[in-house]
């Protein structure tokens, strides 16, 4: 990034156009499974079929979505993965959770690109979507019926809800914290987030940027 | 099968409340007496014809059975086991149709995503409705016995119907009207039990001394039964289950899990939405950007 | 059936060898199981596969096949041996006391009088000793050694157990539990009924087959009884009236005989069917023979038979030889002789051995006219598919012409079944196309021959021209005419001879029973036996009627068995020597003293006195024979002979190949292939999924199974390295198929005269035409020979190799 670029807006580029293209491909497959998978999970909510065309779509869709899902993911994994790597930060973050709810940010060390929230919900995000991606493929009985047995497809269909729980979860609290945390979205939206924001949760990262030692965005 | 009687519906899938039905009909069974059965086929034969199901022509691959399994147009199927009992050290040919049991808990219902796609009516027929049927495969996933199959032109699933739309105008089911030596019956559930009772007793006397009625109490008992030789060991007739429940993986999927995931669900959401209320947002301050603009201007 | 399929129900053991009713028979098997489950009655199969009526059975042996004379005269023997014989029903009602001519003896397999030239016999001896008062010679103390009884029990000796197994492989403890559970119901209170088919009528001694069973059923007392007989399951739905009604090529309906050509005049014809009583004061039925053949030839020509012309026995064809059947037909063909071939509901192309053969005479034909309902492989015999009918269509000069006929559920008419219940239906559904009933197609062609005849003369149009053809619409007649004139009508009035202004019979009426026909044209009568079925009172046939006093399963008033309605044959023989029944609860006739009465028409005169005459009414004798006199070719006891084609010499008769007077045409004898060559024992047989060739045709037959297939015990496949579901070739001297090999424990190698002997089983449904996949005849293996007496084809005993090959196209 360029210095005359941050000067004059007095924001800093945090997501490159790639990247936030990437994210919301995932984040709409994302919601879109969890509509479509929380509509066949529980009868309550099977009306949210009807936003598929009825049962049958959803059901049809619903596997293909979860490719396109894996895969905008994996595009998201290879950009984020190093600067999710956990540190001895990440540590004492994690000591001071009270704090983080509380927003006293004052007492927090110094976080770089991610803090340690964000850095779980990456590895748990990365985590469950491979359960989902193979549970799924286990129960998707359209092409892959009689590579298992009837008691594998149990457990897995078993393990791919629990992990779809777990995925909304993180999801949920990914969401949330981007809502809660102002000036969070823009850099979803725009690429870029303020100064301050970066200087109020992401100092060391500011830092390195404002050194030159790290670029904002992601590959 | 399309519902044909709707007020006699006392469960549906997919569905927490089901109003309650405004008819009761008397529990029916259909008992298939193996002891009795020569495997003619002919229940096949109806079952096709009845139901109007085109199977493809197949190939032989060494045995007696064809299909070689259910198929979504074969809704029953004679299954085929040569066994040697060790105690006589004779041959023992077993012949068994297969088919949906019909059972009093059934697992393809509790499994079932899709509301009122299967429904269970007052009587004990399970049947599969199939302009609701989503052709999601759970079925196959709750049925402890393997019967559904999802059909690859229309992609849903399929299964006897016991001839809902015979039985509800006072017929037997086709594979019943068909068998040549009486070895498939159709009848009440008390009187089933009842002829069985007499069936065992003679089978009993002709030395099986393990005949018995196969009524399996983990599922609620079905409303198809069998009479087997050898009651002991279900598994020697091509492997029908010993002691068959829905799948506890079924249940914990269909039961804890999916009570506890929403309610998980909900309570992130809620935690999430109290936590603003309470915390209030975190907002980034005036000097908050003075001091990255400070921090840019030292860097510079 | 000399019962019926419902009268099963009343036995105690059902023993099936020589058929496999639940295969094919499913529906008439029923009846099993419903004597399993009123009488506790048990199942007994004797089979070479563990069939699926042997899957119900409380116990099975193996035999193997061909061999079932050994086991049947086995048993006999353990009866004999260990006194488990009906005794008064022995003495009172079979030959066992008649006196055998001096000169009849047996040994090393063959009887007194064999012609090896001529394949023959010489039957003179084969009789009773006849007094000077014309009567049989009877010695009812059984002393005598040369009393019938003396002769059996010497001629069954040698069967043995250890005989039985050494030539059947059945192992010796089975063979006598099966012999211990049929010797039970030589007690006066239990019955065994025999239900057989295809397994004991097609091998080269089929008739003796039955013989060997119906003279152990006699032995324990089980003709006539309820629950008992000798019950013949036909392949066919109205098979039985195939034959009632005289298709056959030596036969003219009710089994009345086609004259030969020595029988040049009615008188010469007449005197070989006096058939005078043979013991005092029996009925001797037969004796009316003339009068049932009289009335069918008025019945046939109608004003053209007359006393003067002897009633046109000049226009019936006499046979130069003993019978044109259709091995014969097909020999003939061969041989360029015979050039004109109607087929008729028949695919003989599937049904008849040795298909090459076949073809090559169909080949010969100047053409083929085919009635069916289906495309059958003989209408398609010209046409080239590939391994399956590898012809030149170009080098087939046979004019073939395909008539669509209706099927049985599209027309009216009425079905014989097995139980000899003539049963009336009605069309279901419309024909299909241009379909039309078989009777219509007959009536053109008659009609056009009749015309041409009558333009253009011949040598002999006589018969043709005069045909009588009563019906309303001579070029459409219908069933229910047919069955009118089939039942009998009065010709001229009969006055009463007591007062001649009554009328005994009367001009135009349907006569009520084959007792009033007449010798003297005054009656006429298209089959005797089915007399009855069309009266004044309307269509028998057609009755539905359910009451069934005495629960005998016989219920009288549905619709008509033949004759005289009567559903149980010999039914006299149920009651004892005084006319009591032998059981109280099975009891069916029995005498009042004055007269017989029951649940069942009695089949002996109504009055005649239970002492005096025997019960076997059709035979001379009045009594039923042990000993069949010259009756049947080979012998008036069954031998066991091999089949034509056998695993092993004969352990009683090495040096004799076969049925000694078995028919062997030209050139078939060096088809016969031998062990050495061909080492395993193949049979063919139906499979419960299709009917014949027919089902084939039918989608959900085809579903039920698709492909033709060779089933073989798990022992040889390990020996040949096949495994199931693989595709084997299996070949005999005649031919080669390509099938799936179904690798079984229910064929299991047998040891037999010290030799392991493993089993081929092939059965029939594949073809080159239909929805099925296509698939070889088993008639591409099997032998071109019959049974001795009526040839019936040995298709259940021939020699094959097998070995795996690559998978087949298809």
């Amino acid at each position: 990034m360029s210095k005359t670029h941050s000067e004059k807006s007095s924001t800093v580029q945090r997501y490159s156009a790639g990247a936030r293209v990437n994210h919301w491909i995932t984040a709409g497959s994302l919601v879109l499974l969890a509509i479509s998978g929380l509509a066949l999970f529980h009868p309550s909510l099977f009306f949210l079929t009807a936003l598929f065309g009825g049962g049958e779509t959803t059901r049809a869709v619903h596997p293909w979505i979860g490719v396109v899902l894996f895969f905008s993911f994996l595009g998201l994994f290879f950009r984020f993965w190093r600067a999710n790597l956990w540190n001895r930060t990440d540590n004492v973050w994690m000591s001071k959770l009270r704090d983080v709810l509380a927003g006293n940010e004052e007492n927090m060390p110094e976080i770089g690109k991610y803090n340690a929230g964000q850095k779980l919900v990456f590895w748990f995000m990365s985590a469950l979507i491979l359960i989902l991606i193979t549970s799924g493929i286990v129960v998707w009985d359209e092409y892959f019926y009689q590579y298992t047995s009837i008691d594998q497809k149990r457990y897995a269909i078993l393990v791919h809800s629990l992990a779809a729980i777990a995925a909304i979860s993180v999801w949920i609290v990914h969401v949330y914290a981007a809502i809660w945390v102002k000036g969070t979205i823009r850099a979803m939206t725009r690429g870029s987030v303020t100064g301050g924001w970066a200087w109020r949760h992401h100092r060391q990262w500011l830092r390195e940027l404002v050194a030159g030692k790290a670029t904002g965005a992601g590959k | 099968m399309a519902t044909l009687q709707s007020q006699d519906i006392v469960r549906r899938s997919a569905t927490t409340f089901t109003p309650p039905a405004a008819r009761h009909q008397i529990k029916v069974a259909k008992l298939i007496d193996v002891s009795k059965c020569i495997g003619c086929k002919a229940c096949q034969a109806a079952c096709l014809e009845w139901n109007n199901l085109r199977e493809d022509v197949g190939v032989n691959v060494g045995q007696y059975q064809n299909p070689h399994d259910l198929t979504a147009n074969s809704w029953t199927l004679m299954r085929f086991t040569e066994w040697v009992n060790p105690e006589t050290d004779n041959l023992e040919w077993l012949i068994r149709k297969d088919g949906c049991m019909h059972c009093e808990d059934p697992g393809c219902l509790k499994a079932c995503p899709s509301p009122g796609a299967i429904v269970q009516y007052s009587n004990g027929i399970v049947d599969f409705v199939s302009e609701n049927c989503i052709g999601c495969g759970y079925c196959i996933k709750g049925c402890p016995f393997n019967i559904p199959r999802i059909s690859k032109a229309d992609s849903k699933a399929y299964k006897c119907t016991l001839c809902v739309d015979r039985v509800s105008v006072g017929q037997a089911p086709a594979c019943a009207k068909s068998c040549p030596t009486q070895a498939i019956v159709f009848g009440t559930k008390e009187a089933m039990l009842e002829h069985a009772a007499g069936r065992v007793t003679d089978l009993k006397s002709r030395g099986y001394k393990n005949a018995g009625i196969y009524d399996p109490p983990g599922v609620g008992g079905t409303h198809v039964m069998y009479v087997l030789h050898h009651a002991d060991k279900p598994q020697i007739y091509a492997s029908l289950p010993n002691n068959p429940a829905i799948s506890p993986i079924v249940g914990l999927w269909k039961g804890t899990v999916k009570y506890a995931g929403m309610a998980a669900l909900g309570l992130m959401a809620v935690f999430g939405f109290m936590h603003h209320v309470v915390a209030g947002p975190n907002e980034v301050t005036e000097e908050d950007e003075e001091n990255a603009k400070k921090l840019k201007d030292a860097a510079e | 059936m000399t019962n019926g399929w419902n009268d099963i129900k009343n036995t105690d053991l059902v023993v099936i060898m020589g058929g496999n009713a639940a295969e094919a028979h499913p529906c008439g098997f029923k009846w099993v199981t419903e004597a399993k489950a009123h009488r506790g009655a048990k199942l007994v199969v004797v089979d070479p596969r563990f069939t699926r009526s042997a899957a119900v059975a409380d116990y099975y042996a193996p035999i193997r096949q061909g061999t079932d004379i050994a086991f049947l005269m086995g048993v006999i023997n353990y009866c004999i041996q260990n006194e488990k014989v009906q005794w008064d029903y022995v003495k009172a009602f079979t030959n066992a006391s008649y006196i055998v001519k001096e000169g009849f003896e047996y040994s090393d397999g063959l009887f007194t009088g064999y012609d090896e030239s001529r394949r023959d016999y010489n039957r003179s001896t084969w009789d009773y000793e006849f007094g000077a008062d014309g009567f049989a010679v009877v010695d009812e103390t059984l002393q005598n050694p040369r009393c019938v009884w003396n002769l059996l029990k010497k001629h069954v000796a040698t069967y043995t157990p250890e005989m039985v197994e050494r030539i059947c492989g059945t192992p010796k403890d089975k063979f006598v539990a099966v012999a211990k559970m049929i010797a039970e119901t030589s007690a006066k209170d239990k019955v065994m009924t025999s239900m057989y088919a295809l397994g004991w009528t097609q091998h080269s001694k089929g008739s003796q087959n039955i013989r060997g069973m119906a003279m152990l059923q006699l032995i324990l007392g089980n003709i006539g009884v309820r629950g008992g007989g000798m019950n013949a399951l036909r392949g066919h739905s109205n098979i039985q009236g195939l034959t009632d009604i005289g298709l056959m090529s030596n036969l003219i309906p009710g089994y009345l005989t086609l004259p030969t050509e020595r029988e040049a005049d009615i008188n010469a014809y007449m005197s070989t069917r006096g058939f005078r009583p043979q013991r005092p004061g029996q009925m001797s039925f037969w004796q009316n023979y003339k009068k049932f053949f009289v009335s069918f030839q008025k019945s046939m020509w109608g004003a053209a038979a007359t006393k003067d012309n002897d009633f046109a026995y000049d226009y019936l064809p006499k046979l130069d030889v003993p019978a044109y059947d259709v091995l014969r037909a097909f020999d003939l063909m061969h041989q360029g002789k015979m050039n004109g071939y109607f087929c008729q509901g028949f695919n003989p192309l599937l049904s008849f051995p040795n298909k090459r053969k076949l073809t090559a005479a169909l080949s010969k034909l100047k053409f083929l006219v085919v009635f069916d309902p289906l495309e059958t492989e003989t209408a398609r015999f010209w046409e080239n598919h590939g391994e399956f009918n590898d012809v030149n269509p170009a080098s087939i000069q046979t004019e073939v012409f395909q008539l669509p006929t209706t099927c049985f559920a599209e027309d009216e008419g009425s079905l014989t079944n097995s139980s000899r219940w003539i049963q009336w239906h009605w069309p279901a559904a419309e024909p299909p196309g241009e379909a039309k009933t078989d009777i219509w197609i007959m009536a053109q062609l008659h009609l056009k021959l009749k015309a041409m005849y009558r333009k253009d003369g011949g040598k002999f149009p006589d018969p043709i021209v005069n045909l009588h053809w009563p019906y309303r619409l001579p070029n459409d007649p219908q069933p229910e005419e047919i069955a009118r004139e089939l039942n009998g009508y009065v010709v001229e009035n009969v006055p009463d001879p007591n007062d001649a202004t009554k009328l005994v019979l009367e001009r135009g009426k349907q006569i009520p029973t084959f007792g009033v026909l007449r010798d003297d044209g005054s009656t006429a009568c298209g089959c005797w036996i089915y007399a009855g079925i069309y009266t004044e009172a309307g269509n028998m046939m057609a009755r539905r009627g359910t009451a069934d006093p005495g629960d005998t399963g016989a219920y009288s008033q549905w619709a008509f068995s033949w004759p005289a309605n009567r559903r149980i044959l010999y039914n006299r023989a149920s009651a004892d020597i005084n006319g009591k029944p032998w059981d109280e609860s099975r009891k069916l006739i029995w005498w009042n003293g004055t007269n017989w009465g029951g649940f069942d028409i009695p089949d002996i005169a109504p009055t005649a006195k239970p002492q005096d005459v025997g019960p076997f009414i059709m035979n001379p004798e009045g009594v039923s024979r042990l000993f069949t006199r010259g009756m049947m070719r080979d012998g008036p006891f069954p031998v066991h002979y091999e089949p034509f084609e056998s695993p092993i010499a004969n352990p009683i008769a090495p040096k004799v190949r076969g049925n000694p007077v078995a028919r062997v045409f030209r050139g078939d004898m060096e088809q016969f292939g031998d062990s050495k060559e061909f080492p395993y024992a193949a049979t063919s047989y139906r499979l419960t999924e299709h009917f014949h060739f027919w089902t084939k045709h039918v989608w959900v037959n085809a579903v039920l199974q698709p492909e033709f297939f060779v089933e073989i015990s798990e022992e040889l496949a390990k020996e040949k390295k096949i495994a199931s579901g693989g595709w084997v070739r299996v070949w005999s001297k005649r031919g080669s198929v390509k099938a799936k090999a179904v690798v079984t424990k229910r064929i299991r190698p047998l040891v037999c005269d010290g030799k392991t002997v493993h089993i081929v089983g092939i059965p029939i449904h594949w073809g080159f035409t239909g929805a099925a996949k296509k698939g070889f005849g088993a008639n591409m293996l099997t032998p071109f020979v019959g049974d001795a007496n009526i040839e019936t084809p040995e298709y259940k005993a021939f020699l094959v190799d097998v070995e795996p090959i690559a998978g087949a196209q298809v």
